[in-house]
């Protein structure tokens, strides 16, 4: 049992939640229909910043059906201190506490909760709310007052980083490019709107279904805010509608629908609209600044790269966006810059590749721009830069089969028969640009755990607090449970989504398979050792004397690997007088390896353009990915697709408009806000290199999440820059920039 | 949603009468649009007028060979009719470059006519909008207009009407069928959209009792050289930055007749007949199209964000008319421009 | 306001005030929750359904509207625990991730296939552009639909459903 057989992993298992799903019988956040619901409906600021001066509710609770308008003068105690309403992935500073006092900080703050009998009801009385404002001058305007962004270290820590003498090196080389790129505000959108159902039982303790990507993040924060002791709170997403990074910290639903549960003794369900959606966290605007420089043979000399994003007054949000170049590109002259701007709107949030979607885009244009300013081919000039060392943390790579990616992703597009002159290649009246970028992305790993119950007729629970927001972790665990414990896939209940499970943190940063996939390797492994115990307390057991990898688990139970003996699961348990194994186990990250983990891909886009009338169409994509082991390789590529739909998404569609007049998002629905259709895609395929990494951790698994966004929207505009000979460099690339003379 | 009454029309005569003893009545019949206001508090109707259960739901043939189309078609069906595949494509065309499959087998023909503005500040009742507040401003001229119109504009509003169909029917030379207290009466579709002028919080020249029973549609459909292209932020599901309805009567390559109109760049579907007058006898070729699209936009004016429609729009114009002179209408389906 | 819904063969009397919108009678009147609301004003496409066998987004249908109407959610398509074709293809092509807009993908494409009109990969596309999926499934939901299309084996529901 030490070698794991390979029965289910790396098969293209179909998801164990599958009839859940398209039968409509997997319930979400805001579907649980206890008896007794109430429903709220939130009320939210017009204004971007002041005072609340009044709330009119008499209107509203005279509706028939009312039951009550919680405000921030009319609602039960909650917590005062600030750092109550922090969370595990909270940014430093100052988090919002909603309906807690009368200050406005970002327009859509929610400023009332209206409950009643009927959601039509709530929504109506809603409408009858009048607030008013003591409305104070607001700053939403990112493009005007980026100029005044600041370099904020937290703990110490900031994310700029030098070496050489980047100026000095840009002054002297021969081949020298600076731009500047752009990205809007952007959000995420999943398709279920934010929800909580507060199931009330009594005064002492809640249960919540929430949508959410941390239960236990959300249990602490109710429990925290509503002082609570931990254990009186339970948090449930057995099914979560999409997340995409939206989903990481509590949102406003949550402490809401709490609140009014325990105001009104009864269950409350909040339910956000689309229009509130925009209300939440998003992905900020941020202006990118870069200078590269290089020898006529395209080495790279200069690279500096300047990143300025937007943030609320009250917590500095910002990931890594700068250091992805100096793991990609041997340079020995780097100056990397991150700054902030304060602005009197929400904090930004993780939304998918939270720094490397960002970062890349700007970086992989700019390689592009480098090359055709050193008459190279974009590819050539990245493999004479390749980097086979972390020069940030000054480490090699655990893995780091890009060349691979960029081999075998350059070969199934054909990108040797590319014609690198721009405007070069036609398709009937259309354009056609074929472009390349690069992708990476953090493999990590966080400390889980998992708890595995064998049964004596065979029958596998495994259980964490995680969450499954449609990568398939239900599945992944249920494969691994199943290939551990020698059972059939259909022997094995997986539970998630319960904050009563076993410890695990959020799902997000593509770090779910490795952590807790290695939290059930770790607890199977426990339940494999304790089986072995019991089979070898039968008299004159078979197995006496055999080592935990001389046998091997199957359905009927432990068998001898070289002997044909075996011991069966009934007998075993019999021996130890149980009917089943139940074992709970951690595993965390090696804090001390002395190697960088990361993932890569290559992507590459084909799109066509009508270059009068500026409609771009994304033809093709071929994204190649080195992800270390693949466990499911139907799941794993439906995680790159989707995200390559983002990446399209991001290159030519989404923005969120704000008009800084109001303070406020304008797009803030899903006609305005467009996201990619189903006729807005075709073709992509998806490779797996292959990438064997036995030192990341036991699975030798990296995660595969993020990474299918990062550089699609670079390969994208790369490829409308060689279609047309036009670089659109602020995102998203739609027909007014194309048509700019 | 507000607390609205509801009742059912039993038929014409009696929607009119439930309508002129309620002011603040609405008739409902798809829903796409009006209920979604009033989920947004922009529309407040004190009731609804079910209409569908009228028997307007026909489509029949015209003494003078035409259609009359029953206000109550839904948009799918009348879209995939045969006889309207077959004599006119150009309005099959745009049908099904407008909304989604679901919308449009929901949506009805008269309601489709009715559908108001998609401007974010009319949507939005936190900000100053004059169609929706009259009196309280148009933010949409010092905002963010990218969506905004480009030609009869006024001061008090730049919205634009959403509708593709409408934008075929005002090429077509279509008419609307309309009851009200006073009987029916024939409108010339040019005449039943207006422009915002002082009183944007009107769309149409349709009077408060009135009901749209029937479009009747001219024997004339264009079939051999029309063209529908809409150009819009995504492939599809999204609403016009400029859409171009051509349709033209060759004869020895000199154009006999053309019918040209524009959505998504006035407040109504754009119909210019000098533009078109122009055309007649000209050549079927690129620089009369050109001619043609610099005529119409003549008097355009753009205000920001939207500055790219003018030179947008005369490029689409051109294009249009070229697909429909060569007889290579835009698909709908396949999203190359042609 | 009475009304009667035949929902999944099931006729249901009902009690509505007529804002009711015919999402909020399944998913909160009938417990009938496959059906999603992912936007609320006809955006999105996940409240897809049946009414008397054609598609439409029951977000922005009032239900007091389709008094008598036969209406089929996604709770309807299996037949005595054997899923619709399209479901089963729904999964063998792992045409869903989070699964929050696969009731009304599949509701949609169970309309599409009874309109007939889509031929082409192009026009199956377009025909489905009124159901968004932000987990970006597109391309394993045409595979899904097309693989049903070439088979000409999507069995209609019970009931006189499509």
């Amino acid at each position: 049992m030490a070698n794991m057989s390979t029965s289910y992993l790396g098969k293209p298992t179909s998801r164990v939640d599958g009839r859940a799903k398209v039968t409509g019988a997997a319930k979400y956040a805001a579907e649980h229909n206890v008896s007794g619901l109430a429903y709220g409906f939130v009320v939210t600021s017009a204004i971007a910043k002041g005072r609340i001066l009044r709330i009119h509710t008499t209107d509203a609770l005279s509706v028939p059906g009312m039951l009550d308008v919680f405000t921030h003068d009319h609602r039960p105690k909650l917590a005062a201190s600030a750092e109550k309403y922090g969370d595990e992935v909270a940014p430093p500073g100052s988090p919002f506490r909603p309906l807690y006092d009368d200050r406005i900080r970002f327009s859509g703050q929610p400023v009332a909760l209206v409950v009643a009998e009927e959601l039509e009801t709530a929504r109506f009385a809603a409408s009858l709310i009048r607030v008013d404002y003591e409305q104070q001058q607001h700053v939403t305007d990112f493009e005007a007052h980026h100029g005044r962004a600041r370099v904020v270290s937290e703990n110490g820590e900031s994310q700029s980083h030098k070496r050489g003498n980047a100026a000095k090196a840009f002054s002297q080389a021969p081949v020298r490019i600076e731009v500047e790129y752009r990205i809007p505000v952007e959000h995420h959108n999943p398709m279920e709107m934010f929800g909580a159902t507060a199931v009330w039982e009594d005064d002492d303790r809640i249960t919540v279904y929430n949508k959410t990507q941390g239960p236990q993040n959300c249990r602490n924060y109710v429990a925290n805010v509503f002082g609570m002791a931990q254990d009186a709170v339970r948090i449930l997403s057995p099914y979560v509608g999409g997340g995409f990074g939206s989903g990481l910290r509590p949102q406003y639903e949550l402490p809401l629908a709490v609140l009014a549960a325990r105001a009104l003794r009864r269950s409350v369900q909040v339910a956000l609209t689309r229009q509130q959606m925009f209300t939440i966290g998003y992905r900020a605007a941020n202006i990118q600044s870069l200078a590269l420089a290089a020898e006529r043979d395209g080495k790279l000399a200069s690279f500096r790269h300047q990143w300025v994003g937007m943030t609320s007054q009250f917590e500095n949000f910002q990931r890594n966006y700068v250091t992805w170049s100096s793991l990609l590109y041997k340079c020995d002259n780097v100056e990397l810059v991150q700054k902030l701007v304060k602005l009197d709107q929400n904090t930004p949030c993780d939304m998918r590749a939270p720094g490397g979607a960002e970062g890349l885009f700007a970086i992989e244009c700019a390689t592009d721009e480098l090359a055709y300013a050193a008459g190279l081919d974009p590819l050539t000039l990245r493999l004479s830069n390749y980097s086979d060392k972390d020069q940030i943390e000054d480490k090699p790579y655990s893995s780091k089969e890009l060349r691979e990616c960029y081999r075998q992703g350059a070969e199934k597009f054909g990108w040797s028969k590319r014609n690198p002159q721009p405007r070069s290649m036609k398709d009937g009246n259309e354009l056609v640009g074929w472009g390349m970028a690069t992708g990476i992305w953090e493999a990590m790993q966080m400390k889980a755990s998992a708890k595995a119950v064998l049964t004596a007729n065979g029958s596998v629970e495994i259980s964490s607090a995680t969450a499954d927001i449609g990568p398939g972790t239900y599945t992944m665990m249920t494969q691994l449970a199943a290939d551990m414990l020698g059972v059939p896939i259909e022997h094995v209940t997986a539970k998630l989504g319960d904050s009563a499970l076993p410890d695990a943190p959020v799902e997000g940063g593509s770090f779910t398979t490795s952590s807790v996939g290695c939290a059930i390797q770790a607890a199977c492994r426990e339940v494999q050792k304790e089986l072995l115990r019991l089979a070898q307390r039968i008299p004159r057991s078979p197995l006496a004397g055999a080592k935990l990898e001389d046998v091997t688990l199957a359905e009927d139970g432990i068998r001898h690997k070289s002997k044909n003996v075996e011991v069966s699961l009934a007998d075993a348990m019999r021996a130890g007088n149980i009917d089943r194994i139940e074992k709970e186990a951690s595993a965390e990250p090696n804090e001390k390896s002395k190697y960088s983990h990361y993932t890569h891909s290559a992507v590459f886009a084909e799109i066509k353009v009508d270059e009068q009338i500026g409609v771009v169409r994304v033809t093709r994509i071929v994204n190649a990915v080195a992800a270390g082991r693949i466990l499911n390789p139907k799941l794993a590529a439906s995680q790159i697709l989707g995200a390559v739909v983002g990446g399209i998404g991001m290159a030519l569609h989404e923005e969120t408009l704000t008009d800084n007049r109001f303070g406020r998002f304008m797009t803030h629905n899903l006609a305005d806000y467009h996201v990619p259709v189903n006729a807005d895609v075709h073709a992509i395929d998806v490779i797996f290199v292959n990438e064997k990494d036995d030192e990341i951790n036991p699975l030798g698994v990296k995660g595969v999440g993020e990474i299918g966004i990062v550089g699609t929207a670079a390969a994208i505009a790369n490829a409308v820059y060689h279609a047309t000979g036009k670089r659109v460099r602020d995102l998203p690339i739609t027909i007014d920039k194309l048509l700019r003379p | 949603m507000n607390n609205f009454e509801f009742s059912r029309a039993s038929d014409v005569a009696d929607a009119v009468r439930q309508m002129a003893a309620d002011p603040g009545a609405k008739f409902v019949a798809g829903g796409t649009n009006l209920i979604d206001l009033i989920k947004e508090g922009v529309a407040r109707p004190s009731r609804l007028i079910d209409i569908t259960r009228l028997p307007l739901g026909r489509l029949d043939e015209t003494g003078d060979g035409g259609l009359r189309i029953g206000a109550l078609v839904p948009n799918s069906d009348l879209a995939y009719h045969p006889q309207i595949e077959k004599r006119y494509p150009l309005l099959h065309s745009a049908i099904l470059a407008g909304a989604s499959p679901q919308l449009r087998n929901m949506a009805t023909t008269g309601g489709n006519l009715l559908q108001r503005t998609r401007c974010f500040y009319f949507y939005d009742t936190t900000t100053p909008c004059n169609k929706r507040e009259p009196g309280s401003g148009c933010s949409a001229i010092d905002g963010l207009n990218r969506m905004h119109a480009i030609l009869g504009t006024s001061e008090h509003c730049i919205a634009t009407h959403p509708s593709d169909m409408c934008v075929a029917l005002a090429a077509l030379d279509a008419r609307v069928l309309a009851t009200g207290r006073d009987g029916e009466r024939s409108i010339a579709f040019a005449d039943f959209h207006r422009l915002p002028g002082d009183t944007p919080q009107f769309d149409t020249n349709l009077k408060k009792d009135e009901i749209i029973t029937a479009i009747e549609l001219p024997p004339k459909g264009f079939a051999t050289n029309y063209s529908y292209l809409k150009i819009r932020d995504r492939l599809s599901y999204a609403f016009a930055l400029v859409a171009v309805a051509a349709a033209l009567e060759i004869e020895n390559g000199a154009i006999k007749e053309a019918r040209l109109a524009l959505g998504g760049v006035a407040h109504k579907p754009w119909r210019d007949r000098q533009a078109e007058s122009q055309l007649h006898g000209a050549p079927a070729i690129r620089e009369s199209f050109v001619r043609a699209a610099d005529n119409v936009l003549r008097d355009a004016r753009s205000f920001g964000h939207n500055d790219f429609k003018i030179e947008l729009a005369r490029r689409a114009i051109v294009r249009t008319l070229t697909q429909a002179a060569n007889g290579t209408p835009q698909s709908q389906g396949d999203k190359r421009i042609r | 306001m009475m009304v009667t819904l035949h929902v999944n063969g099931v006729a249901n009397k009902l009690t509505l005030a007529p804002w009711t919108t015919l999402l909020d009678t399944l998913r909160i009147h009938l417990g009938l929750t496959g059906t999603k609301k992912g936007c609320d004003h006809g955006q999105c496409g996940a409240c897809t359904v049946l009414v008397d066998g054609r598609r439409i987004n029951s977000c922005l249908t009032l239900a007091v509207m389709k008094d008598g109407a036969q209406i089929t959610t996604i709770e309807g398509l299996a037949k005595d625990g054997a899923l619709h074709p399209i479901q089963r293809a729904f999964i063998d092509h792992d045409a869903f991730q989070c699964g929050y807009c696969t009731p009304g993908q599949i509701c949609s494409a169970v309309g599409l296939i009874a309109e007939g009109r889509a031929h082409t990969a192009d026009e199956v596309r377009e025909l489905m552009s009124g159901n968004i999926c932000r987990c970006g499934a597109y391309p394993n939901i045409l595979a899904a639909i097309e693989q049903v299309i070439s088979q000409k084996s999507a069995a209609p529901p019970r009931d006189g459903g499509p």
